[in-house]
């Protein structure tokens, strides 16, 4: 068992390598790509787990690889995330993960990955150890109220809870240092911190907090800093489904980042992220001017060539093979432990984009035509096109007969005197009905004093 | 006895003529009352010697005796016939010396026309006995929802229009003011004037009241059907209705919110399920009618709304859209829809295609500048109401005198320490 360790660490430690610079990434994606446009259907059958998980670091890395294996429809991925999870908790300290996912792995990985009581108990019996010797220290810090000394000691015991895996106390303990910090730096690595542990636990508002304390803090940060807290940032306003804003957190993102951050996000991510988000909620311009000539965030589309083709083939108004990439990269999108549950909505946003786009310019549209760059029938298109109507998002009407969209300019001038009338009428009712409201207040007033002083 | 019922009209006869007399006749008949009460059997043959509209202060309180008590099936009608003639001939001036006994007389011919079951008897003279006894035509009399609900029974609901055209603003009694614009509400419904039908049943719901009561469940069940017919989609209640009214009105009208929400989804199935559960209560309530009007609404809705998104569309498709089962009804739908203005569209029978066609109206014609004309003129007629109400509730010295003690009160808080118990 120990062999089989030492050469999974390998094989990790050399995709991390591969992973963690730019043209060997480049290389590893356009494979992958190529791979899935070969089987385009089942592209989540291709998922480099390995790859992947190479991007991260620390618990996020076993998290993600957990999520994977949940979500996953092949059972050979599957059992490759749930392997890699295994003997990446092994080398932790979270042996309530461990019962996980051993229960998870329910034997099908053979002997080799069952649930280890010898290695369970040792690391619960030094954890109880540490804990005590911890305590033991932060007490005598406490009497002698050294400042510096007592946030060491809860940050010690913060780093000891969530390495166990006890995500809550770690919180706790890392927000207590907050009261002891003496210069910015500290506060910065607190927030940083904080953000962590709230980003595992799922409390963005947490993060959106801690994020902005953060910010406040001091008058220079270190760029990779600024880079953390956007992306954390960002990351908050994904999850809030205010995906513009959180657009604009990703591409304001520096490139410093590059893979410091990846007991969060991968630099991949901001790329994808920040893309997507800009697709679904920019309009034109701000995708020219924000995305595309944004020089900063084009390093990190290098690293997401698919992202990268796709926003370029959207604002070239290559509709198809823009929905094309997008289709391919569903289903390693729905792996994504922060994205999976927003690929949907802004798939449908941005598709809902592309077709209001390609209509704009034009008077009339052949349907036909339309439905080709969109790789749709006709009457599927119809319909999509009948909703955005409806919902007043292209004006326009469809002639079904001939199978052409006609471009409907309203007509102000009529629409104009419509409304006059239309308010002239409402005002009319509102006043007279307010009138006998009124009215009928005074009369309950009038029979009130009646009743009181019993005269007519 | 006999007697002084004869010197009693012998003082109307002479009584008659200035208003002196008048003043003075009026507190002899109201000396005698009691003793005309009492005599009612018997007074029917002195009508003779009266002039309905000479003497309508005395006719007026003899036939106010006469018919307070039972009247018999065979004197019903000759009943009705005097009353009606003096309705009709009978001086405003003199009638409105005593409202009360006119009201009451013309209750009682609404209670005989409907107990012969000939209601259709009683608008005529009700019309003419309301405009006597109002003062302006902007006044709610207890006869108003009396008329009104003549006119539902006799089904003449054109007749209601005439009285509901007029602005009510000035309301003595609560209790007519519900069920004059429930009744109106129905009146309108009745002639598919969904909007008006709104503004009449939208007046009783949001009324001001302490308690709910049932006139305005009533209306509110018939307000979110006609809103469902006419609009599609139910506002909730505006702010300035009475917390009762909020607070209680839905739970008292579920069957129809549920309608509401199934008609939201737009979806026949779920409309259709939903009527059939609560079927017995619609029958119960006598809405059925309107239930199935919502239903056929929705059809509408749905081809209306395919005017917003397309130019041509196939009838099958129409059909297959608006979730009716074949291209022939889509026709009788939109056909029917075309007739009553609600699209504009043309059918072209040959390729089953149905072209729609923008609203032609280009605001450009006399009649339309005519028709703005008029509304800027009633809009300015309100605006000059509006003010004349503020001038006049400002010298209205209740609201003086509270706005006063407020002030006072405010000053207090502001300038002394002491709190105002203390004092």
């Amino acid at each position: 068992m120990e062999g089989e360790e030492d050469t999974m660490g390998t094989a990790r430690g050399s995709a991390m390598w591969s992973n963690g610079g730019g043209p060997g990434d480049d290389e590893e994606v356009v494979e992958a790509e190529q791979q899935k446009q070969q089987r385009p259907i089942a592209s989540g059958d291709h998922m480099d787990v390995e790859a992947y998980a190479g991007l991260y670091s620390g618990r996020t890395r076993i998290v993600r690889l957990m999520f994977i294996a949940d979500r996953c429809g092949n059972p050979s991925t599957q059992m490759e995330a749930l392997r890699m999870a295994y003997d990446e908790i092994k080398e932790g300290e979270d042996t309530q993960l461990h019962r996980e996912v051993v229960k998870k792995i329910d034997g099908r990985l053979g002997p080799g990955y069952e649930l280890d009581h010898v290695w369970a108990d040792a690391v619960d019996r030094r954890a109880e150890q540490r804990k005590e010797k911890l305590e033991s220290e932060l007490n005598s810090y406490k009497t002698n109220l050294i400042k510096e000394s007592i946030r060491m000691g809860y940050n010690d015991f913060g780093d000891f809870h969530y390495a166990h895996g006890m995500l809550g106390d770690a919180f706790k303990s890392y927000v207590r240092t907050r009261d002891y910090c003496t210069n910015s730096k500290h506060i910065i690595q607190t927030c940083l911190n904080v953000i962590l542990v709230s980003i595992e636990m799922g409390q963005f508002m947490h993060v959106t907090n801690y994020v902005s304390k953060a910010e406040q803090a001091s008058e220079v940060l270190e760029p990779v800093t600024v880079a953390k807290l956007k992306c954390a940032a960002g990351l908050a306003h994904l999850e809030a489904k205010k995906y513009k804003l959180a657009a604009r957190k990703f591409l304001e993102t520096g490139i410093e980042l590059g893979n410091q951050y990846s007991e969060v996000i991968a630099a991949q991510d901001v790329a994808t992220y920040g893309g997507l988000c800009a697709l679904a909620s920019f309009d034109r311009t701000e995708l020219k001017n924000k995305v595309i000539d944004n020089i900063n965030f084009r390093n990190f589309l290098e690293l997401v060539p698919e992202v990268r083709e796709l926003i370029h083939d959207f604002y070239a108004s290559r509709y198809a093979t823009c929905l094309e990439y997008l289709e391919n990269l569903k289903e390693t999108l729905l792996l994504d432990i922060h994205l999976h549950d927003h690929v949907e909505t802004l798939y449908t946003l941005i598709r809902h984009k592309a077709i209001i786009q390609y209509t704009h310019p034009f008077i009339s549209v052949d349907l036909h035509t339309m439905a080709d760059a969109f790789k749709t029938s006709v009457s599927g298109l119809e319909k999509e096109l009948e909703a955005l109507i409806t919902d007043n998002q292209i004006q326009a009407r469809i002639d079904s007969h001939n199978k052409i969209l006609y471009a409907r300019h309203a007509d102000q001038r009529n629409a104009t005197f419509q409304r006059v009338l239309q308010t002239g009428v409402d005002f009319d009712k509102d006043v007279k009905a307010m009138l006998l409201r009124a009215n009928l207040f005074k009369h309950e007033h009038n029979a009130k004093a009646t009743r009181k002083f019993g005269f007519i | 006895m006999e007697d002084s019922i004869e010197a009693l009209v012998a003082h109307v006869q002479a009584l008659s003529g200035t208003p002196e007399d008048l003043t003075h006749l009026h507190s002899l008949l109201k000396q005698r009352e009691d003793s005309l009460h009492s005599q009612a059997s018997q007074l029917l043959p002195f009508f003779e010697h009266l002039d309905p509209s000479k003497h309508s202060l005395g006719y007026l309180y003899l036939l106010e005796a006469a018919s307070s008590g039972t009247i018999v099936r065979e004197q019903a009608s000759e009943f009705l016939v005097i009353a009606s003639n003096f309705v009709d001939t009978c001086s405003a001036e003199q009638i409105r010396l005593a409202p009360d006994k006119f009201i009451s007389v013309c209750k009682r011919i609404k209670d005989q026309v409907i107990l012969l079951q000939m209601p259709i008897r009683g608008i005529v003279p009700l019309r003419t006995a309301i405009r006597k006894l109002q003062s302006s035509s902007e006044r709610l009399t207890s006869l108003h929802p009396d008329f009104l609900i003549l006119c539902l029974l006799a089904k003449c609901y054109k007749a209601g229009l005439s009285l509901l055209g007029d602005d009510i603003i000035e309301v003595d009694q609560p209790r007519d003011f519900f069920l004059y614009f429930y009744y109106g509400g129905m009146i309108n419904i009745g002639l598919k004037r969904f909007q008006k039908a709104l503004e009449c049943l939208h007046n009783a719901v949001t009324a001001p009241m302490a308690q709910l009561n049932q006139m305005a469940v009533e209306a509110y069940k018939k307000y979110i059907l006609v809103y469902l017919i006419y609009n599609g989609q139910v506002p909730s209640l505006p702010k300035y209705s009475s917390s009762a009214a909020q607070r209680n009105l839905k739970n008292y009208a579920q069957p129809y919110v549920d309608l509401a929400n199934s008609y939201a989804s737009g979806k026949f199935s779920e409309l259709e399920s939903c009527i059939e559960t609560n079927r017995e209560k619609f029958e119960n309530d006598k809405n059925l009618g309107l239930v199935r009007q919502v239903v056929s609404s929705l059809y509408k809705r749905s081809i209306q709304r395919l005017t917003q998104t397309y130019l041509t569309l196939s009838l099958e498709d129409i059909a297959r859209r608006v979730q009716l089962q074949t291209a022939k009804e889509a026709e009788m739908h939109v056909l029917r829809m075309i007739q009553d203005g609600e699209i504009f569209a043309t059918i072209n029978q040959k390729d089953g295609m149905v072209s729609f066609i923008e609203d032609p109206e280009q605001y450009k014609t006399c009649e339309m500048v005519e028709h703005i004309d008029l509304s800027i003129q009633r809009i300015m007629t309100l605006s000059k109401k509006i003010r004349a109400y503020d001038e006049q509730i400002s010298c209205d010295p209740s609201y003086l005198s509270k706005i006063g003690k407020e002030r006072t009160k405010f000053d207090m808080d502001d300038f002394d320490p002491v709190p105002q118990k203390f004092l």
